[in-house]
């Protein structure tokens, strides 16, 4: 087990055909995962890199009863690319893309929630979901990861990386790892992962990075408090920013004193959450508590 | 992207949102021209001259003075234009003011708070008022929570007419003032959404003895991720109040911003380089910037980020932290070698490779023949980058 993705998910791409999509599509076939076509609108009929490329994802979803979506569409087309991965039914929609217009995204939301639809965004803005040795969906490199113990969730993407190869190189290995991206306005939060990393039987601890910025830590923080018996260790990114800045992600600025490090930190440790002191500790932090 | 405060009053003119008469000029005898112009057109005396910088508490910086008359408006121009403005927002340094707004004085009943900023928690725009106006609303939001009205938006209705009048009738407004008011979120929503903005405020927004309601400062900013839809927003770019590193980098499409250290950091990613910042003041550093190189970096975006990272006098050491995923590790050394030919090397700097190409990477830089400290995790680096900055050798 393990959450999200495994060795049955069938992935398409949306954007497969483009630079970035083609890339990632390869990689993913690589990695193992069952990657089994593209959507381009225009080029239905084709195959591209030995991947059949349909049109619209309705028809991809008929012909290849893929389950998960990951999108490479640009951002002027990525809000209406998981529209219509959730219109047509899909399970996982994983948008990579960086750089949406963020009251697209507002819309987007607001289209999802009035919907039918009960399956689960990731990002955008993320680096993808990964079940080692089972399943890769997004742009993280497949070799750092192991199958093994700890659940990561994080709102970054290379810090997630640090943390699965700590992780790996201290034999712990990873159930899943789950990046929810770094904008303000997104699918998955922290407390949705931890809940389902709660209830998978095997993951054992969870791993997770926080950054500066709105209030998804302290909400995580609230919920492993009051629901969570499996333990957890944290890291917070930036706590030497200063206020008012962002840093690369839309998400991360300290505005008004809100959102700091200092104020996450507290939050998380009243929830008895380990904190790493530096993110070279993440894997050290959470070993002594398996 | 932000902008002025005389933009963005033309921006909300544009959508019917009242503001004050007013004009902005770039020298005295602009200055003395508009207060004509202003006095002419309202039949009063009595003008405000307003310095534009981007950034707030202009008032009780000394930018912002009421004059009578338009000689008086030329007199006190002339101190303004020139003059660097020193606001708890600017930093001790201050901005150097260019550009004035010569603006009609109003009778004002009461002063108010509105804004509008899109809310994380709900995915939603959500509309904020206070009776507090002209103070900051991180104040009022810390000592009189309940003083904050909040109103979230559904963007499929936009701003309903109901939700304006709770905020209108909760700020205690009657009569034609309320009405008003109600019109005036109204409007002022619809801008928001059709200018794609990250966060409009209005502070204070006035009541006049007449019971209009106006805008008399607004304060606008854009998301930057969605400039490419209004291209005519374009021109309202004010260069001069960006950091030339930061205007420079943008043109490289990387993440930078200057900060007060002096340990230059490049990294791969946002939160890795907040994470990499952190942990060299957590071994007794300054990280002197924020930079992100993104993911899909080339050799040229890395050499013009190495460059940037090199012109600012205070970097006492460069730690470069890299850990590839889409970024390989070998365009990275390329890109740092081709660099330190260009502009060389003054300064100590430590290399930490991870991920794709990490081989490859490392062995470019080993016989690149440049006094580079190779690190073996991030926490190494950083401890190595701070000892040699402080020029006792890596330890």
């Amino acid at each position: 087990m393990s959450i999200l993705v495994g060795k049955n998910t069938k992935v398409i791409v949306q954007g497969l055909t483009g630079s970035a999509g083609t890339f990632h599509a390869k990689q993913m076939r690589e990695y193992g995962t069952q990657v089994v076509g593209g959507v381009t609108p225009g080029k239905g009929g084709t195959t591209h890199e030995g991947f059949p490329i349909f049109d619209t994802v309705e028809q991809a979803v008929a012909k290849t009863g893929a389950d998960a979506t990951v999108i490479y569409v640009p951002p002027p087309g990525a809000a209406d690319a998981i529209l219509e991965a959730a219109a047509a039914g899909i399970a996982v929609v994983v948008c990579i893309t960086e750089g949406i217009p963020t009251l697209d995204m507002v819309r987007a939301k607001r289209s999802l929630l009035g919907s039918d639809w009960k399956g689960k965004l990731i990002g955008p803005n993320c680096p993808g979901v990964i079940t080692p040795g089972e399943c890769k969906i997004g742009i993280m490199p497949g070799y750092i990861h192991k199958p093994g113990r700890v659940g990561v969730v994080s709102r970054s993407g290379t810090l997630t990386y640090e943390a699965a190869h700590q992780l790996t190189a201290l034999g712990l290995g990873q159930t899943t790892c789950v990046g929810i991206g770094g904008d303000p306005v997104k699918g998955m939060d922290f407390v949705d992962v931890l809940a389902m990393f709660e209830q998978d039987p095997k993951t054992e601890a969870v791993l997770m990075i926080g950054e500066i910025g709105g209030a998804s830590e302290e909400l995580a923080a609230k919920f492993v408090k009051e629901h969570m018996k499996k333990p957890v260790a944290a890291f917070i990114a930036g706590q030497t920013a200063p206020p008012g800045k962002r840093m690369g992600h839309a998400g991360a600025i300290i505005s008004g004193g809100k959102g700091t490090a200092a104020e996450k930190i507290a939050a998380l440790k009243d929830a008895r959450i380990a904190i790493a002191p530096t993110p070279a500790d993440l894997g050290k932090t959470i070993a002594p508590l398996l | 992207m932000k902008i002025h405060e005389y933009q963005a009053k033309e921006i909300l003119r544009r959508f019917q949102v009242p503001v004050p008469k007013g004009v902005p000029c770039f020298s005295v005898d602009e200055a003395e021209a508009a207060a004509k112009q202003v006095i002419g057109e309202t039949g009063q005396e009595v003008v405000v001259v307003k310095a534009q910088i981007h950034a707030g508490g202009r008032g009780k910086g000394g930018g912002v003075k009421v004059v009578k008359g338009a000689a008086a408006a030329r007199e006190t121009a002339q101190k303004l234009l020139g003059m660097t403005l020193v606001t708890h927002q600017t930093g001790p340094s201050g901005k150097l003011v260019k550009r004035l707004l010569i603006e009609q004085g109003v009778a004002i009943a009461r002063e108010l708070y509105f804004s509008l900023v899109v809310d994380r928690g709900t995915g939603r725009v959500i509309a904020m008022a206070s009776q507090e106006g002209g103070m900051e609303i991180e104040e009022v939001a810390a000592t009189h929570p309940e003083k904050i009205l909040r109103e979230i938006v559904d963007p499929v209705t936009g701003l309903a007419g109901f939700q304006a009048r709770n905020l209108a009738y909760g700020l205690a407004l009657t009569g034609p003032a309320a009405k008003n008011a109600a019109e005036f979120f109204v409007r002022l929503y619809k801008a928001f959404v059709e200018m794609d903005a990250a966060m409009v405020e209005i502070n204070p927004l006035v009541v006049t003895k007449d019971g209009d309601v106006m805008a008399l400062d607004a304060k606008v900013e854009f998301d930057d991720n969605a400039l490419y839809r209004h291209k005519d927003l374009d021109g309202l770019r004010d260069l001069e109040e960006e950091d030339p590193a930061e205007t420079e980098a943008k043109r490289y499409d990387l993440s930078f911003i200057k900060l007060e250290g002096d340990i230059g950091c490049m990294v791969n990613g946002a939160g890795l380089a907040m994470a990499t910042m952190d942990t060299v003041k957590y071994f007794g550093g300054q990280p002197a910037n924020f930079l992100d190189v993104g993911g899909g970096a080339t050799t040229e975006k890395v050499t013009a980020a190495f460059k940037i990272i090199t012109s600012d006098p205070a970097v006492k050491g460069i730690f470069v932290n890299i850990f590839g995923g889409i970024m390989k590790c070998d365009t990275i050394a390329e890109g740092v070698i081709a660099a330190v030919k260009q502009v060389g090397l003054k300064v100590p700097l430590v290399v930490r490779l991870e991920g794709t190409n990490v081989e490859l990477g490392k062995k470019l830089l080993a016989s690149s023949g440049l006094a580079v400290t190779s690190a073996d995790d991030m926490a190494d680096g950083a401890k190595k980058i701070v000892s040699l900055a402080a020029g006792k050798g890596a330890r």
